[in-house]
């Protein structure tokens, strides 16, 4: 397992389905009364916001505190960041008070990967969204979603998402969801498919291992999961498209469109949702629309990915065979053992 | 001043030959001149050619000394074989008046170790709406020919028409930094597949070809001349050699990093090489070195631009645009251009001296080698390979991207009118 997560494209198959993996173990913990492990207990997990993002910190912090973390929440705003300071010497302040990891989200492409490579700290860093670059925890938590639900929860384990068919559709150019996505579904063995007009796929895509598509309606029988992206109305105004009315004509999912996908097809959407916009109330509120389990599935997933990189080689949780869902795990930390 | 005599030197690059120098003017080149009486420059092995002259360079004072000054930019240049710099006019304030242009031009006197020749701004403010008093800064004292609002282009159709056409008065000449505003809101890289997989803005190859497209038609309609500088895509070659082939008088500038680099290397998110015009493809790397062959490109020019390391030592985003260049252009010429036979050393002497004096009307700079002429040469040992080391730079900044890079050739002697400004890789 590697020490940082920078981007989706860096993990390798097995390294994405051990965290798969990983994530269905730590699920089972939230089942349970008392949510917690103390496998990061003495460990300094930083939360470091430069953007506004209350629902990926607010996972993240979950899943620190389900993993026994001291968790120090940062946030630009009223900071010395807006001060001014440098995100060198904001790096280096919090590490001098002894930070584990660094849990980053940034406006700018790249500054996760600055941070990890710079020499500045020496902890691990964890990205959790920068700029229109990557957003590697959402790929993952949308891949476990995918894996449960067109794989199974059990006979998932240990497989990957070869052969399914993922639709993404929306604001491609300026989604880190969507190149994180398109990255780790390749990995995992799925067949990705972008839909969007053409004014919202950056220039280069032809080389992304995936299809590219203009036309929503001939995709979506042959889709196994259609991803809603968020389409910023401040868009509209950058000339990326008419109105608001013509891209929901056009690109948004409504119920007589999701009647056009199979049966077992779901609707995903990493939130938030733009109600009327990109999906309509009926399809949101829809058995087969995800979006309140990826929000679960991403505390799973990023406790298993701060158990892997933080935790070390121990198992984070070990239990005889899962026959039943008899809540009947012994739970050893690392220093446990 | 003493007799100097350069022996054994291969002047541009032909049959060994002496050069002695006598005050400020080339006395002799022959074979066995006598030393008597003059210091001895042993050349052997080495080229010895013009004092290079850069049309690019940004020497940041006034406003912008933590970065560099006229005397630090101008030791840069002594160290890379320059005898003669143009310094943009985007300081603080800008050199859009005659009296910012005779500042810098009375400290690049000060300075002593090479010409410097200030280039006026063509709009106020670099603002691109007003017209800067072009006409006073030409008359100044600086005697200023060039006029450029680098780092910003003149967007505005009808300003650049005017500016184009009033400058004709006086035999200036319009440097364009052309980049169409708009298709370059919050660009931060060449767009193709290396932005769309970082996720960084794009800086389209459209948004430079078609500013230069207009402006040689421009300068066509109007019968005037046209510079364009930083020529970085393979596109704007198709587009200047077209329009030289029409008679329009157009000429262009390549620097050196658009010989050599990549967007490939944006993949590293290490701010040095945040440029602007972007790092663009291989194949555009390639279209330019031989655009700069056949002549369709004219110059090379350095597009100098030191920057405090603060504003490198951070995210991507957050960086500024440019990279030093006067005391490597040399080397990276030699490394794309000589050593791949495709310019030799006298071609090398046209596009780094000769033409580049011609386009900005640097007097007596860029001259032939021989008898009578001004003693601005430069000496280059082409066999030396090293590693490139900011350290011992002399410009105050060292942001380039070539640190550790082993490049061939290093100059070692500079002379500015017959005084050594370098000796032996050691400024004087």
């Amino acid at each position: 397992m590697m020490r940082h997560l920078i981007s989706a494209a860096d993990l390798t198959r097995d390294d994405a389905v051990l965290i798969l993996d990983t994530a269905e173990e730590m699920a089972r913990v939230a089942d349970r009364p008392i949510k917690k492990l103390p496998t990061l207990r003495g460990r300094t997990v930083v939360n470091l916001f430069f953007e506004d993002s209350t629902r990926t910190r607010i996972s993240f912090e979950a899943a620190e505190k389900r993993l026994s973390a001291d968790v120090i929440n940062f946030t630009a705003k009223g900071s010395s960041v807006s001060k001014g300071e440098s995100l060198k010497d904001t790096a280096q302040t919090l590490e001098a008070m002894g930070v584990d990891a660094v849990v980053i989200r940034h406006g700018a492409s790249g500054a996760p990967y600055t941070l990890a490579n710079s020499g500045w700290i020496d902890a691990a860093v964890i990205n959790a969204g920068d700029g229109t670059h990557q957003h590697p925890t959402q790929a993952l938590l949308d891949a476990f979603t995918m894996r449960r639900r067109l794989v199974g929860r059990d006979t998932g384990l240990g497989q990957d998402l070869a052969g399914k068919r993922v639709t993404i559709v929306g604001d491609i150019l300026h989604s880190r969801v969507a190149r994180s996505n398109v990255d780790l579904l390749h990995t995992l063995g799925a067949d990705v498919t972008l839909v969007a007009p053409p004014t919202l796929v950056p220039v280069g895509v032809e080389q992304w291992p995936c299809e590219v598509s203009y036309d929503l309606d001939r995709v979506l029988p042959k889709s196994d999961a259609v991803m809603m992206l968020r389409v910023q109305r401040e868009r509209m105004n950058a000339a990326f498209f008419p109105t608001e009315r013509e891209y929901s004509r056009r690109y948004g999912l409504d119920g007589e469109r999701m009647a056009r996908m199979p049966e077992h097809a779901i609707v995903m959407h990493p939130g938030p949702m733009v109600r009327g916009m990109e999906i309509t109330a009926e399809v949101a509120d829809s058995d087969r629309c995800t979006v309140v389990e990826q929000v679960a599935n991403g505390v799973s997933i990023r406790m298993a990915v701060l158990y892997l990189l933080l935790g070390g080689n121990e198992p984070a949780v070990t239990h005889t065979r899962p026959t039943t869902e008899r809540p009947a795990h012994t739970v050893l930390s690392d220093e446990e053992k | 001043m003493s007799k100097i005599l350069i022996r054994g030197a291969q002047v541009l690059g032909g049959e060994p030959q002496d050069v002695l120098i006598d005050g400020e003017t080339i006395a002799e080149v022959g074979t066995g001149l006598s030393a008597e009486g003059a210091t001895v420059v042993e050349a052997d092995g080495k080229v010895l050619l013009p004092g290079l002259v850069d049309l690019h360079t940004h020497l940041r004072e006034p406003g912008r000394e933590d970065s560099e000054t006229v005397l630090t930019g101008t030791r840069a240049a002594a160290s890379g074989g320059y005898t003669s710099v143009f310094a943009m006019a985007n300081t603080f304030p800008v050199a859009d008046t005659a009296g910012v242009v005779e500042q810098v031009y009375r400290l690049g006197k000060e300075s002593g170790y090479c010409d410097v020749q200030p280039i006026g701004a063509v709009t106020v403010g670099l603002e691109g709406k007003k017209l800067a008093e072009l006409g006073a800064m030409h008359e100044s004292a600086a005697g200023v020919t060039v006029f450029s609002d680098d780092g910003k282009c003149v967007d505005d159709a009808v300003i650049m028409r005017r500016a184009l056409e009033y400058v004709k008065a006086f035999g200036g000449v319009v440097a364009q930094h052309a980049q169409e505003p708009r298709l370059t809101e919050g660009a931060q890289m060449n767009e193709g597949i290396v932005s769309a997989e970082l996720g960084l803005g794009g800086w389209p190859a459209v948004a430079e070809e078609s500013i230069i497209a207009r402006d040689v038609l421009l300068a066509e309609h109007v019968g005037s001349r046209v510079h364009i500088c930083h020529l970085s895509t393979a596109g704007s070659v198709e587009i200047v050699r077209w329009a030289k082939s029409r008679g329009i008088d157009v000429t262009a500038e390549v620097t050196p990093h658009h010989l050599l680099l990549t967007d490939e290397l944006v993949r590293s998110y290490n701010p040095v090489y945040k440029v602007n015009p972007p790092l663009r493809t291989e194949r555009d790397v390639m279209a330019l070195r031989e655009a700069l062959a056949d002549g369709t490109i004219d110059i090379v020019a350095t597009d100098h631009a030191p920057h405090p390391h603060e504003d490198k030592d951070c995210e991507w985003g957050a960086a500024a645009m440019g990279m030093v260049g006067l005391e490597t252009a040399l080397s990276v010429v030699q490394h794309t251009m000589v050593d791949t036979g495709l310019l030799t050393w006298a071609g090398v002497a046209d596009r780094m001296a000769h033409t580049p004096a011609r386009i900005g009307q640097a007097d007596g700079h860029g001259r032939p080698v021989s008898a009578g002429e001004p003693a601005n040469l430069t000496l280059v040992d082409p066999a030396y390979r090293g590693p490139v080391d900011p350290a011992g730079f002399a410009s105050r900044s060292r942001n380039t991207p070539y640190e550790g890079r082993e490049l061939p050739g290093r100059v070692t002697h500079t002379w500015l009118r017959g005084r050594a400004t370098l000796v032996d890789g050691k400024l004087q």
